[in-house]
């Protein structure tokens, strides 16, 4: 594998290969030692144009236990002038040696410009494009249903049959996109429920199905709810009236999660607001896989960099 | 320099030699006249391109009135309209006197400067319309390109204040609430990629409503680059009404469709947004039927760093003077919409119409000023760099295979392209200075014998009086 830039590219094989991966990068955590010698002298760069505590330290932690040296480069905030950035950056971290660089950016296809262009020639692990795609996110979600439904039996599984719905905001969501791909890909049933307002145009051709009422999607008894972060600046762009009615319509509240099966999966990527897209108790329920999640991503960023950076040439 | 060349085809067919002497063309050849070898070639009248942008002033980095005039020699034009957004922008008489003057001291092609509808491209105030028209650059279409005038009201006006001008206000179609941070056409595609949408509805209800102000108020108007297959059903609608509209289509929404955004490349970028193939055919059938008037480049150079970033980072626009003309080859020609004479005419005698320019109602007429394109469009070429003549490399034609290539310009009776190279700049600039020079001394006679022969618009007289400004 030479970049990850989307979960589009990946066939189910490469997937359950990276989950797979991860599986024993999970046993590392377990040790006494969580720490691999496979990447010395490997240099891994976080390259953050847009702030993100969590996935920044996840990969950094992921690096860290693979014994390589770990840059975090911050781009936001420096005085470099729109367009210039990408490239000079590029090039400056090109220049220093960089075997790999992950990159999170606010503009859509950020990812894929620096993998196809010759200002550098690190592999490129796409940690988040505009609205685009969060490949490492979608793969520790489906890691973390694979794990909660199958255990230490994990190994070797994808997820057909598995029902899945996402709700929220759609158009804006990088996840639900790397989500869409991957899970269809593992054979699981992905469902989309948003007003119509926070639904891309064409979703009708994704391999999906689409609704607008979370009621409905509630009693069609999905094993995996997964629920959306909604950002403030959508209130004031005419998306929905305001935070209550989207509270109330695509909220998952305590009455919903009563409805739910008690072995139903409730995830979300964080960070979350609690009281508008998802209710305290959902948050606390034993179903919330939230805090799993977050553990499970430093496995699946541990073995992304590792079939990056240590199988050379060879595919998954 | 007097001119003979032998054995070129003309758009309807028939081969004959043309004579072109003192500018014109003449029922024979002068004594001494330089040869030009026209077998095997189409000689089309000079190409006319109503929307260009040639970023002097103020963007001097992106393209000059010079370079901006090279690249479209190159391309095979002889004229071309200069959008208004300079900085400063031409809304004022000084600004488009300038723009003017610099196209006709380097001499590559007649520079029609087209003056801002509103003040600024700000679509609160009318810019100086008035005074535009008469000055020396006798502006007659007004265009805030780049932005909408998207005020209803200020619409309605503009297209009124203008009849007394005898111009045209070009519409840059595009309603802004619909398309703001808008990336790429809206679509599955665009949901898909994560990019932002700019919906077909957002040129779609801007032409809709402007071709009923337009009827209402007894205007004419002028369509920029219309890129949807609904916007051509509107502009279809409109000219069975008898609607005086017409609209442009331009070479890269006739040959490039939306999935080239799948590369991220911006390159690709453009404004309004490549769309689907069903837009580019209806765009296509809509050319052939005469629905959409003229072909139309909306060349826009852009710096290297411009283009060298995120898409959502990168300017909007690609380049398209040195292209155009291979393209409507390849998009229309040869699949068999469009002959040559179709060519001539979306490409030269109705943009010129609609741009107010004189001399290319009566193409290869004795008497009429000669501008020529001479095109050899059996040959192909795989579209690379060393193709472009202007600033800009911003071109979506790289590593393309396209047909035909420009042999000759003549501009005015003078040529700007031999052998399929660019003249030097100084060469040109002699051919330009001599060519008035004769233009000026033939007015003078043909005004003291008798009324001139082709009426000439209002107030031609002054500008026929300037020197620098043989064909206005």
């Amino acid at each position: 594998m030479r970049h990850l830039l989307s979960t589009r590219d990946l066939d189910l094989a490469a997937a359950v290969g990276i989950l797979d991966v991860a599986e024993d990068m999970a046993d590392v955590a377990t040790r006494e030692v969580k720490k691999l010698p496979t990447l010395r002298g490997r240099t891994v760069i976080n390259l953050f144009f847009e702030d993100s505590t969590r996935t920044r330290t996840s990969f950094e932690l992921a690096a860290k236990r693979l014994s390589a040296d770990l840059i975090n480069f911050s781009a936001k905030g420096s005085s470099v002038s729109k367009g210039e950035g990408l490239k000079d950056t590029a090039q400056t971290l090109a220049a220093m040696g960089a075997d790999a660089v992950v990159i999170r950016h606010s503009a859509s296809g950020a990812a894929q410009v620096l993998a196809e262009s010759d200002w550098i020639d690190a592999s490129i692990l796409n940690a988040g494009d505009g609205t685009h795609e969060h490949p490492t996110q979608a793969l520790l979600d489906a890691y973390t249903i694979r794990k909660r439904l199958h255990g230490d039996a994990s190994r070797g599984r994808d997820l057909a049959g598995v029902t899945v719905t996402i709700v929220g905001d759609i158009l804006h969501s990088r996840v639900a996109r790397s989500n869409v791909w991957l899970l269809t890909t593992l054979g699981a049933h992905v469902s989309v429920i948003a007003p119509a307002t926070l639904l891309p145009s064409g979703v009708e051709t994704w391999p999906v199905k689409v609704g607008y009422d979370l009621d409905v999607a509630v009693d069609d008894n999905p094993d995996v709810v997964m629920m959306l972060r909604i950002q403030a600046e959508r209130m004031n762009a005419a998306f929905f009236p305001n935070s209550r009615e989207y509270s109330r319509e695509w909220g998952l509240d305590d009455e919903r999660l009563q409805r739910l099966r008690p072995d139903t999966m409730v995830m979300h990527p964080g960070p979350m607001v609690r009281g508008l897209e998802i209710s305290a108790a959902a948050a606390d329920s034993t179903r919330s896989t939230v805090l799993e999640q977050v553990a499970n991503g430093v496995s699946i960023r541990m073995a992304v960099l590792y079939l990056l950076l240590a199988s050379e040439g060879g595919g998954l | 320099m007097n001119l003979v060349i032998t054995g070129a085809t003309l758009p309807g067919g028939r081969s004959t030699d043309l004579f072109i002497t003192d500018g014109r063309f003449a029922a024979e050849p002068a004594k001494g006249a330089t040869v030009l070898d026209g077998a095997g070639l189409t000689a089309l009248p000079g190409l006319v391109d109503l929307h260009t942008h040639l970023r002097e002033p103020g963007y001097e980095q992106s393209e000059t009135v010079l370079t901006g005039s090279r690249a479209a020699a190159a391309g095979g034009f002889t004229a071309v309209h200069a959008m208004a957004n300079t900085s400063p922008i031409a809304d004022t008489a000084g600004v488009v006197e300038q723009v003017h003057s610099l196209g006709a001291q380097h001499g590559y092609v007649t520079v029609r400067p087209i003056g801002a509808v509103t003040m600024g491209l700000e679509g609160e105030r009318l810019s100086e319309i008035g005074a535009m028209a008469g000055s020396r650059a006798r502006v007659s279409v007004f265009s805030d390109d780049g932005r909408c005038v998207s005020d209803a009201l200020l619409m309605r006006r503009a297209l009124e204040y203008v009849k007394t001008f005898g111009g045209v206000i070009a519409q840059h179609a595009q309603e802004p609430r619909l398309t703001e941070k808008a990336q790429m056409n809206e679509g599955a595609l665009s949901g898909e990629l994560g990019l932002a949408g700019w919906p077909a509805v957002a040129e779609e209800a801007i032409i809709a409503r402007d071709v009923l102000l337009a009827q209402h108020v007894g205007a004419r108007l002028h369509i920029c680059h219309v890129s949807t297959a609904g916007s051509v059903e509107v502009v279809r609608w409109a000219k069975a009404r008898g609607i005086d509209v017409t609209a442009e289509a331009t070479p890269h929404h006739l040959l490039l469709t939306e999935e080239l955004a799948r590369s991220y490349d911006s390159r690709f970028k453009v404004n309004p947004p490549l769309r689907r193939d069903e837009d580019v055919h209806a765009l296509r059938a809509a050319l052939a039927d005469g629905t959409i008037d003229i072909v139309a480049t909306d060349h826009a150079p852009h710096p290297l760093e411009s283009k060298e970033c995120a898409w959502d980072e990168a300017s909007f626009g690609m380049v398209g003077l040195e292209s155009a003309l291979s393209v409507v080859q390849l998009a229309l020609v040869d699949s068999g919409l469009l002959g040559w004479s179709d060519v001539a005419r979306v490409m030269s005698a109705k943009p010129a119409q609609i741009g107010g320019l004189a001399g290319y109602d009566a193409a290869f007429a004795v008497g009429s000023l000669a501008n020529v394109t001479l095109y050899d469009s059996a040959a192909s070429r795989v579209f690379g760099l060393d193709d472009l003549r202007g600033k800009g490399l911003n071109t979506p034609y790289l590593g393309r295979r396209l047909p035909g290539r420009v042999v000759a310009t003549i501009h005015n009776g003078y040529p700007t392209v031999l052998d399929g190279e660019l003249l030097d700049a100084a060469t040109v600039a002699a051919s330009a200075v001599a060519a008035s020079a004769v233009a000026s001394a033939s007015v003078s006679v043909s005004a003291s014998a008798a009324p001139p022969a082709s009426p000439a618009p209002p107030a031609s007289s002054a500008s026929a009086a300037d020197p620098r400004n043989p064909s206005a």
